[in-house]
């Protein structure tokens, strides 16, 4: 005989789960309980919002589905934002809550809230347990619907009175069954020829990578058919790494803080091949004016992307996995002639666009920190670069830091940034940082952070300290919400409400109290010597590194406007106004 | 514009919730509504209709299709489906009940209830029917008016739960 908690852990195991994220409390004592004797590792966050975030970290840098625990009431309640991160940016992530006994739900019993009802729409599907012969059925489709299609997190929510239920409870047979969950597999074949056509009778095409390519593992059958084509690829923020940042091929990311070059080139573009992408605003700029002169292929896993924000000429619905190799079947084995030359016309207005570059991870920049003057950002990144060989597992935070990262570290792995960009969650770095150090425990993990963004989960330097989680983290400090900042710079005459870090806490002190080693930063010597520190510190480490407060992330393309309308500098106001 | 689809779902707790709250959450509000068992057991077929263009249809179909509970989603598009509603209606009668029922009788719609000053009519058919009804009755006083909202069938001799690809036959029933 085994109760609900024990065959809910049974279950776990029998997906592969190795590690928990989580935080006990009252109506899950009898899972904590189970847990004790389970060969499963459970990671103790110090805020239920850090468990959410750390599993999400952990599947994004692994691959696996991340699983986290809370209990009811405020400990699901602060699940909620890292569902919906994970919801935006799709990664696979079960969450386990415990509920009050079922006799008790619906009279506002104590820690009780229906976060069945709270949590509908931030989870690909969630789950209200209602008998503990259920769990088994239930987990094992709750991973697979995490994992499989367009990947998604799925709550599990177990009263305690089902966890504590005895019996015995048989495991059904065979995969899940559930006819209204169908699984995209190969695209149809009109769909692939149809594509191949558009490619080879294209002149101008442009290759967009979406973060879609990452569970496909389609990364190498993009880099061939950039190869067979001669096309050049942009990235949006999820795509980064698809395409190695140090190809020629590869013009960076795209879209509000791309580079001159890939927005141009998507302006200018004949043939936008969208690989696993949902187009979102901060993609496309204003969407009616998005790739004006292109036509657009779409590949995706989700027919409800297909056309949803810009039109769609010939969508081909399948898993990226089927549908690269299958268009690589249908392409030519070399491009025709007349192609040929075409392409090397697209290829040198491309070139023209790269001379407006701006900085990269090995432009010749001032570093500041000398002379009174405070160190730049980017510089600070070329650091983080050089330190790391390229070969970091970078997390970020949001905001500025964060688009500097996407700019300036050239990424060549997937999984390689982890980063929240559909939902831009501040406060998911370092609890992200330490589920991808938990998933990655031989490789260097860099956390890129900015002043505010580090103070909204900075409880969890304490899990890191628990657990010598090695991270290192980068705050880039301005003294400013700096994002914020910019725009009511550039778009609100300057007028700065609210956006002024003052009394920001001594980190070094911060550090030392958490166990942590801590540094501060604001001279050229100084970064050079922390990075090194950092480099080979073997317990956490955070760097407080100060710099320019009003230095501002350009490329932009403001909100609204068309890719074309980048500004490459703080624009100059007209004589007179 | 107005659109009606066919949702075919497993009878779960929380299923209607999931429907109503993607049409919620894009600002559409959703006309009717009305949901009942199949001849298949834990399966309800639910007629909704809502506002909105081709795109807007499109994208909601696409969206409901996404919901686990969700197995089939169907245009019900004029010509190819039917489409009934049940109404009730209270009309105040006063000293003129003879022509309320002579016209009733017209629209072949049966009396239920009848009080001193007061009748309940009931009909059933298209919207466009029970419509009319209501502006023939305006004349005489509605009180209340209680609708289903329709629910609807594809015509022909497609079956629902015989579908081997419900996706194909939705995209059949909306091409068509």
């Amino acid at each position: 005989m085994r109760n609900g908690a024990q065959t809910l852990l049974d279950c776990l195991k029998e997906e592969g789960v190795e590690v928990i994220f989580g935080y006990p409390g009252g109506a899950v004592l009898p899972i904590y309980d189970a847990l004790y004797d389970a060969p499963i590792r459970h990671v103790l966050v110090r805020h239920e919002q850090g468990a959410a975030h750390a599993a999400d970290g952990y599947a994004r840098a692994s691959g696996k589905v991340g699983v986290c625990l809370a209990t009811s009431g405020p400990g699901a309640t602060n699940l909620v934002t890292g569902l919906a991160t994970a919801h935006m940016d799709s990664t696979p992530l079960v969450a386990i809550t415990g509920q009050v006994a079922h006799s008790l739900i619906g009279s506002d019993a104590f820690q009780e809230v229906d976060i069945v009802g709270v949590t509908r729409a931030v989870t690909k599907h969630n789950y209200m347990v209602e008998h503990a012969r259920d769990i088994p059925r239930i987990v094992h489709e709750a991973f697979h619907i995490a994992r499989s299609g367009r990947p998604g997190p799925v709550l599990i929510d177990i009263p305690k009175s089902v966890a504590l239920e005895r019996g015995d409870f048989p495991h059904p047979p065979g995969p899940p069954a559930r006819r209204g969950y169908r699984v995209v597999g190969a695209p149809s074949e009109s769909e692939v020829q149809a594509a191949a056509q558009a490619i080879a009778e294209s002149e101008r095409p442009l290759v967009i990578v979406g973060g879609g390519v990452v569970p496909a593992e389609a990364a190498a059958q993009v880099q061939t058919l950039l190869e067979r084509i001669d096309a050049p690829a942009a990235s949006t923020l999820m795509g980064l790494g698809a395409v190695s940042g140090h190809s020629r091929r590869h013009l960076g990311l795209l879209g509000m803080h791309g580079t001159f070059a890939a927005n141009r080139a998507t302006s200018h573009a004949d043939l936008i091949i969208g690989l696993g992408l949902r187009f979102d605003d901060r993609v496309t700029g204003m969407a009616k004016h998005f790739a004006p002169q292109a036509r657009i292929l779409h590949f995706d896993i989700d027919r409800a992307e297909m056309g949803k924000t810009v039109r769609v000429d010939l969508p081909v619905l399948g898993d990226l996995r089927y549908s690269l190799p299958m268009l690589l079947d249908a392409l030519p084995g070399e491009l025709p002639g007349g192609a040929a030359e075409a392409r090397a016309a697209w290829w040198s207005r491309i070139r023209s666009w790269e001379q407006h570059q701006g900085w990269n991870w090995a432009t010749p920049m001032e570093v500041g920190g000398a002379n009174g003057e405070p160190l730049r950002p980017q510089a600070v990144l070329q650091a983080v670069y050089k330190i790391t060989r390229g070969d970091a597992v970078v997390v970020t935070d949001v905001g500025q830091h964060q688009m500097w990262t996407a700019l300036l570290y050239p990424f060549r792995h997937t999984r390689q940034l982890i980063t929240s960009g559909g939902l831009g969650t501040m406060g998911f770095g370092l609890p992200a940082a330490l589920g991808a150090q938990t998933a990655r425990p031989d490789e260097s993990v860099w956390l890129v952070s900015g002043d505010g963004s580090i103070q909204m989960n900075l409880q969890e330097m304490a899990t890191a300290a628990n657990y010598r989680l090695p991270v290192r983290v980068v705050v880039i400090n301005n003294h400013q919400l700096g994002m914020v900042r910019q725009w009511q710079e550039l778009f609100h005459q300057e007028r700065y409400s609210s956006v002024a870090m003052t009394d920001l806490p001594d980190y070094r002190l911060l550090a030392a109290a958490y166990g942590w080693r801590g540094l501060r930063v604001e001279t050229e010597e100084e970064l050079a010597e922390a990075m090194r520190i950092a480099d080979a510190e073997q317990g956490p480490v955070i760097l407080d590194v100060v710099v320019a407060p009003q230095e501002n992330v350009f490329p932009m393309v403001p909100a609204g406007a068309s890719l074309h309308e980048v500004l490459l500098e703080k624009p100059v106001p007209a004589q007179g106004s | 514009m107005e659109f009606t689809l066919g949702i075919l779902v497993d009878n779960e707790a929380g299923v209607l919730a999931r429907v109503a709250s993607l049409f919620s959450r894009r600002g559409y509000n959703i006309q009717s509504l009305a949901v009942g068992p199949t001849e298949e057991p834990g399966t309800s077929w639910i007629t909704l209709r809502a506002v909105g263009d081709d795109a807007v249809r499109e994208q909601m179909q696409r969206q409901l299709d996404k919901l686990v509970e969700v197995y089939a989603v169907y245009h019900m598009a004029e010509g190819m489906s039917v489409e009934r509603e049940l109404a009730l209606i209270k009309v105040r009668t006063g000293d003129r009940r003879h022509e309320v029922l002579q016209i009733a009788q017209t629209f072949r719609a049966s009396v239920v209830d009848v009080a001193s000053s007061t009748v309940v009519l009931e009909t059933t058919g298209d919207s466009g029917k029970v419509q009319a009804l209501l502006e023939v009755m305006a004349e005489f006083g509605v009180l209340e008016v209680a609708r289903t909202g329709p629910v609807a069938m594809l015509r022909g001799a497609d079956v629902l739960s015989e579908a081997q690809d419900p996706q194909r036959l939705s995209q059949a029933a909306h091409e068509a």
